[in-house]
């Protein structure tokens, strides 16, 4: 992860091209089950589907709430995640305190955790029995469990470190050298950082967000342990898709192949930046 | 952009982490193997969790060596996954229907034998603070009420006894099975809950249960049935003769359960 802002991209590139070192022959047989292990289960999920009534599936009032209910929640929480994480990773990346080190372990935990750990988490800090929660609750009436609330918080949750750690390498390997040549042709911190730090990142927030995205939209473990079920609430595709798969394993079926159209959507956005540049 | 690939590659491997780390570890939980150790594997309704306990007890110290695994989750869930090939030598469900599921599977070993009985209460906090009463109480725009989702048994039930009524209760939320509606009022995050009479009795003081006469129109029978090739088929009927017999019957009506 550490690559140094001293090393030439421009000198590795001529070489991958032009070595002609092939790949060794073993490594094509684990390289292959790897790649099988990810495609054939979404190929048994498309062989599995009844496609005539695909449609139908689809279409259901259920279905259709779950997908309207996963995009919004899941845009709120990209949003979210840019405006709260974005500030964090410049922290993080930047900053000059005591701790930071700590902070950043304390940043990464929902990526370590168990989503439902997390559900849990918010539950006894923002439910109604809660540290916060309480509070809210007898100062204002508000209670956050059950609403569409608590589903942008535990996918802001979950998806918050993606955004982060995409940035914050994106910050450090970008390097202070042309804002410190902004500064001395006289430009502020404030718009140095405005004019030079964020545009040299931006490709790096793209990706983080994009990854943010992808990861609020499968979201399950801590939204149902923090905002329960309900149609058109809080029971997004996966849950829902979770909840039929008990007893109508087809339209199961059918909006898991949804899902994976959306995931498919999402690395498309995201592939052509990726590809732009030579290095994916 | 020079920064992508160390930034994608870290990212992956975070994402790998993330994966692994969900990852149950528990598949050597039994004790290191004897010859004669042997491991009966019960799926069974999550409302069955606190007395299956005690009978899963009792039979283990009936049959030295013989240990009980038991996997408690929402019935047709259970019965989705003995569907699937999951490696069971016994289904004890909550319902009816989701036994159906495995008999017309074909997976059961001979019929299926109801060994209990069970009917719907109303959970609320301890000292009932919003004052619930009866049924029709639930449909009161200001409470938070969690049911079960209808595909669950308990779910079945409460629709059961809302077209029964015509009472209309608007949930805050639909769960997955009835520990975990459970879970919601215990923690008070719903002010009541749909549940069983028997999960009220295993939750002790920390909820009360509301009767209601209705819960009669939609009392819930429990079959229980060994699957077919079981890995333990002789040990699975004698556990389900440790149900239904004697000794199984007096732990469950003890923990509220009705007799079939």
């Amino acid at each position: 992860m550490s690559t140094t802002p001293g090393e030439a991209p421009a000198r590795r590139r001529p070489d991958d091209h032009e070595t002609g070192v092939g790949v060794p022959r073993l490594l094509w047989v684990p390289a292959g089950l790897a790649f099988a292990l990810i495609a054939l289960p979404v190929l048994g999920l498309a062989l599995k589907a009844d496609w005539p009534r695909l449609p139908e599936q689809l279409v259901s009032a259920a279905a259709l709430d779950a997908l309207r209910l996963s995009l919004l929640t899941a845009s709120i929480s990209t949003v979210l995640c840019i405006v709260f994480g974005g500030p964090l990773a410049v922290v993080l990346a930047r900053g000059r305190l005591r701790g930071l080190r700590l902070l950043r372990s304390v940043v990464l935990l929902p990526l370590v955790l168990p989503p439902v750990v997390g559900g849990l988490a918010l539950l006894y800090l923002l439910g109604r029995t809660g540290l916060v929660g309480r509070g809210l609750d007898v100062a204002f009436g508000v209670t956050i469990p059950f609403t569409t609330a608590a589903v942008v918080l535990a996918q802001t949750f979950v998806a918050l470190p993606f955004l982060v750690v995409s940035l914050e390498g994106a910050l450090r390997t970008a390097g202070r050298r042309y804002e410190a040549v902004a500064a001395t042709l006289g430009a502020s911190p404030a718009l140095a950082f405005r004019r030079v730090t964020v545009p040299l990142v931006l490709p790096g927030l793209a990706s983080g967000a994009v990854l943010a995205f992808a990861r609020c939209l499968g979201e399950f473990g801590a939204t149902v342990a923090f905002a329960g079920s309900l149609q058109g609430t809080t029971q997004t595709l996966p849950l829902l898709v979770y909840q039929l798969r008990e007893t109508d394993v087809e339209a199961a079926v059918a909006l898991s192949l949804l899902l994976v159209v959306v995931a498919v959507a999402v690395i498309a956005v995201a592939a052509p930046r990726t590809t732009a540049d030579g290095r994916l | 952009m020079r920064t992508r690939l160390p930034v994608a590659a870290a990212a992956a491997g975070l994402v790998l982490l993330a994966g692994c780390g969900g990852t149950p570890s528990g598949t050597d939980a039994r004790a290191p193997g004897t010859p004669e150790q042997r491991t009966l594997t019960v799926f069974a309704a999550a409302s069955l969790t606190e007395s299956f306990g005690e009978i899963e007890k009792q039979f283990e110290t009936d049959n030295p060596g013989v240990d009980v695994v038991p996997s408690y989750g929402g019935s047709s869930d259970l019965a989705q996954q003995i569907v699937n090939g999951a490696p069971a030598d016994v289904f004890a469900s909550a319902s009816d229907a989701t036994m159906t599921t495995v008999t017309d599977a074909g997976l059961a070993d001979g019929a299926p034998a109801v060994f209990a009985t069970n009917v719907l209460v109303i959970a609320t906090a301890a000292g009932n603070p919003k004052g619930i009463t009866s049924f029709a109480d639930l449909a009161k725009p200001d409470l938070k009420v969690v049911v079960c989702a209808p595909q669950v048994p308990c779910g079945a039930a409460a629709r059961k006894v809302e077209t029964a009524t015509g009472v209309d209760i608007k949930p805050v939320s639909e769960e997955t099975d009835v520990k975990n509606v459970l879970g919601k009022v215990t923690t008070g995050n719903a002010d009541a809950g749909l549940v069983y009479v028997t999960d009220v009795a295993s939750a002790g003081s920390a909820v009360e249960g509301v009767t209601f006469p209705e819960a009669a129109k939609a009392t819930t029978a429990y079959p229980i049935a060994v699957i077919r090739n079981a890995p333990q088929a002789e040990l699975a009927r004698s556990f389900v003769s440790a149900v239904t017999g004697e000794q199984g019957q007096k732990v469950l009506q003890a923990a509220g359960f009705g007799t079939p």
